[in-house]
């Protein structure tokens, strides 16, 4: 399909103040109570006040009955531009496209995005039996494996499929643990071994242990605003050089073996002006391996096909020579439900700014986020990306000291 | 290839019987039309009226063309298995309390994607045949066999969990004294029941075909009257706890209109038909709901053997369809109690038998040895819904077809001389 006109850039307008809320594996407050949290430490680390803040936008599993309404009220908002954004893993991403708009245009000044869940011991386990109609008439009654098994069947493929290994995997999830070992709150606290990968328990065949993502409570945020405010107020603050958003794409294939970045990603370049190697970091959505890997070649980062040998050419740490999902990512740092899809977004606005919490990514100049959320059936429906641009080091370590 | 199942060893009455759990229930609105048909046995799809497209999962408008005209079609039960997971884990006790268990994304010949229990005799790459039934949950799903039949494929623990085999287990007829009763004996023992259980009202009237049905080594005569509650009592109170499918061939059926049936005799009727049905689910049901999941020899069907015309009042048969009908309308609120505990209900609906009670009516008459067929059939098969014979297949057909038109027919189907 073709576009009209070529799309509009995103100048002027800078995305900050990086936010999270430490993990905890459960919780039994609320997600309002996570939520709230996230804001009082926007309002802290950006210096405004609650009435400064004229947009929001926020994700939750686990806010039910309310929506981002129920939440003006409940944290006294007053908002003239509101977004609630059900995408799963594509949320933050898609959450940066909509609130640059809505800044760009003059729709709003500050936009706090927020995404926040709990983690009650029966809150996994409910969002999966109400997740969406066509999983709970067609995914669910099967196994009731929740994600995990759409995620081994997809794996299945994808290995039959592409020859990839379950070596390459593990080191996804090996060089992703030795990041988080630098994050006080991360779920997974031990450093993890090819071998350890390659033995774990076996949860749903291919997928072991270390697979798969441990739920847990918690919220991630940034706030975006125009360049001037962000310089007023002394932000160190990261541009937005290309997005893009598809869902349902493919709907064709018979199993999922791609995602919608494979539509988009040469606008995605194009617009943002540079190239796959230009990029210094890549933050992708993974709540399972095989998703990094399927992001990594859809946009453009390797061929189709390709990525058990791009993996193995690399080291995947933040001193490597292709840092990747630099707080340890869900995988290891924990699946603070809709805050997961925030997770690589505010690590890469942190990576970009200098001000990484756990390692620094040398010289972090440009990053890409992905995003992949809601196995609605038996695939991944929404797909989105984003090529973010710092001020360069230099600027990290300025604002750091002042 | 499957292990056959070897018979399970005799329970220790001092051991906990495990609590019956189920697969997820809740569905949609649409997605129940699935399961109706499911627990026929019937393997339908959505097809869309205006573009031809197949819908999956059960939609409420076409993907292809927003048409919201979707009609359930029976597709062709072939597909190709595209990717097998094993799970070691699960969100839900049933599902957990039987790990592994075997998964997989199938594409069917209509091309859609299709999630599947996969039997163990199939592996990925095999093309496969699928079938649709209930199960424990009481609600539809796909299952891939493989195409060709393999040793002992009965047995895999998961087609198993979808079916009520009579593979070692204990049936209870409730009268052996009916022609189908004694049809369904062979044909239990062929299918690999363990014990048969006669029911027999008033002993000491014995007949040949008595005689002769209870003389099986399998079989054991257990006195039993549905029309007395104290007889239904004691012989719950003897067998009950071992009855793991039960077959109501009790039912007494007279000739005769509303407007001439003898009172006494319509009330014989509803006292074996629809009362008989009472007492025997008010003292049965109760222990084999709590022994839905008891093992390899769970309790696992109530079968009902109904007339046809418990549909639609066959007007020559008046006081008889009034007193299945009750029997339907109970047999359906069996069904919902029922849920949950992993026992399915199964009604068998047939036309007139080749009975002296139906010599007047003109052939195709239904012979016992069909009815006791299609019901030894539906247990293999796990159905909720059989029908027995043309007469019964016809009325069936032409009720899904329109209800009221059937109404209208059977005014004027007076095939009683």
């Amino acid at each position: 399909m073709s576009r009209g006109g070529a799309r509009q850039p995103y100048d002027g307008v800078v995305a900050a103040v990086p936010v999270t809320v430490p993990y905890e594996r459960y919780s039994h407050q609320s997600a309002h109570w996570w939520v709230g949290r996230a804001m009082k430490a926007l309002a802290q680390a950006s210096g405004l006040k609650p009435d400064e803040i004229d947009g929001f936008c926020v994700s939750s599993f686990s806010l039910l009955p309310d929506t981002a309404v129920g939440l003006t009220q409940h944290l006294g908002l007053c908002p003239r531009w509101l977004d609630h954004i059900p995408m799963g893993g594509a949320s933050g991403v898609v959450a940066l496209r909509r609130a640059t708009r809505a800044v760009q245009a003059g729709d709003a000044e500050v936009v706090a995005c927020v995404a926040g869940d709990t983690n009650q011991i029966s809150s996994f386990k409910n969002m999966l039996t109400s997740f969406s109609r066509f999983s709970q008439d067609a995914s669910f009654p099967y196994g009731s494996g929740g994600p995990n098994a759409n995620f081994a069947l997809m794996t299945k493929a994808f290995m039959n499929r592409y020859g990839t290994s379950r070596e390459a995997f593990g080191q996804v999830c090996v060089d992703q643990r030795d990041s988080a070992l630098a994050i006080p709150f991360a779920m997974m606290k031990k450093p993890l071994t090819l071998e350890q990968y390659l033995n774990a328990r076996i949860i749903a065949d291919p997928l072991r242990l270390f697979d798969c993502v441990m739920p847990c409570a918690g919220a991630e945020g940034f706030l975006v605003m125009r360049e001037e405010t962000a310089r007023a107020l002394k932000l160190p603050a990261v541009q937005v050089l290309s997005t893009i958003e598809r869902h349902n794409a493919f709907s064709a294939d018979p199993i999922q073996l791609r995602g919608g970045w494979e539509m988009d990603r040469d606008e995605l370049w194009s617009q943002a002006g540079v190239s796959p190697d230009a990029v210094d970091l890549l933050q992708t959505y993974d709540d399972y391996p095989v998703i990094c890997a399927m992001q990594m070649e859809d946009l453009g980062f390797c061929e189709k096909g390709g990525v058990d040998e791009f993996i193995r050419g690399h080291t995947m740490t933040c001193d490597g020579s292709f840092p990747h999902n630099t707080s340890g990512g869900q995988l290891s740092t924990g699946q603070a439900g809709a805050a997961g899809g925030y997770i690589g977004l505010v690590e890469a606005l942190r990576q970009l700014t200098g001000q990484a919490l756990g390692k620094q990514v040398p010289d972090a100049r440009v990053a890409v986020v992905s995003g992949f959320g809601m196995i609605n059936f038996d695939r991944g429906v929404c797909t989105a990306a984003a090529v973010l641009a710092g001020p360069g080091k230099a600027a990290g370590v300025e604002a750091a000291a002042a | 290839m499957t292990a056959p199942l070897a018979r399970p060893p005799r329970k220790n009455p001092q051991r906990r019987s495990r609590v019956a759990t189920i697969p997820p229930r809740p569905r949609s609105r649409v997605a129940l039309a699935f399961s109706a048909r499911a627990a026929r046995g019937e393997f339908q799809l959505q097809v869309c009226a205006d573009c031809g497209a197949v819908a999956y999962p059960p939609r409420d408008a076409c993907a292809r063309c927003w048409s919201v005209d979707l009609r359930w079609q029976p597709m062709e039960p072939a597909g190709e298995l595209l990717a097998l997971s094993v799970l070691d884990s699960s969100t839900n006790v049933y599902f957990r309390q039987r790990m592994p268990w075997r998964v997989g994304t199938v594409r069917l010949a209509a091309d859609v994607s299709v999630l599947a229990h996969v039997h163990s005799d199939v592996a990925e790459g095999d093309k496969v045949r699928m079938i649709a039934r209930t199960d424990k949950a009481g609600q539809g799903v796909l299952m891939a066999l493989p195409v060709e039949e393999t040793p002992h494929m009965d047995d895999d623990p998961q087609l198993r969990e979808l079916t009520c085999s009579p593979r070692h287990r204990r049936v209870l007829l409730t009268d052996i004294r009916s022609s189908v009763a004694q049809a369904l004996i062979p044909m239990l023992k062929e299918s690999g029941a363990a014990i048969i259980f006669a029911g027999l009202a008033e002993p000491w009237k014995q007949n040949d075909a008595v005689t002769v049905a209870v003389a099986d080594e399998c079989v054991q005569l257990a006195e039993l009257n549905v029309t007395d509650t104290g007889s239904v009592r004691e012989c719950a109170a003897s067998i009950g706890h071992k009855v793991d499918i039960l077959i109501n061939t009790a039912s007494h059926v007279r000739p005769g209109g509303a407007l001439d049936q003898p009172l006494v005799e319509a009330r014989r009727e509803m006292e074996t038909n629809y009362f008989g049905l009472l007492r025997l689910l008010q003292y049965f049901a109760p222990v084999m709901r709590s022994r839905g999941a008891d093992g390899a020899n769970s309790a696992t069907c109530w079968t009902n053997l109904l007339s046809v015309y418990a549909r639609s009042s066959w007007p020559a048969y008046a006081t008889s369809s009034a007193s299945q009908a009750a029997a339907l309308s109970l047999a359906q609120a069996a069904r919902a109690e029922f849920v949950g505990s992993g026992v399915k209900v199964m009604n068998v609906f047939h036309g007139p038998l080749e009975d002296p009670w139906y010599e007047p009516v003109s052939p195709p008459l239904v012979t016992p040895a069909k009815l006791a067929s299609v019901t030894v059939k539906g247990l293999c098969e796990g159905l909720e819904e059989a029908v027995a014979g043309d007469i019964a297949t016809d009325v069936v057909n032409r009720w899904r077809e329109d209800p009221g038109v059937l109404e209208f027919e059977l005014q004027h189907e007076r095939e009683v001389d």
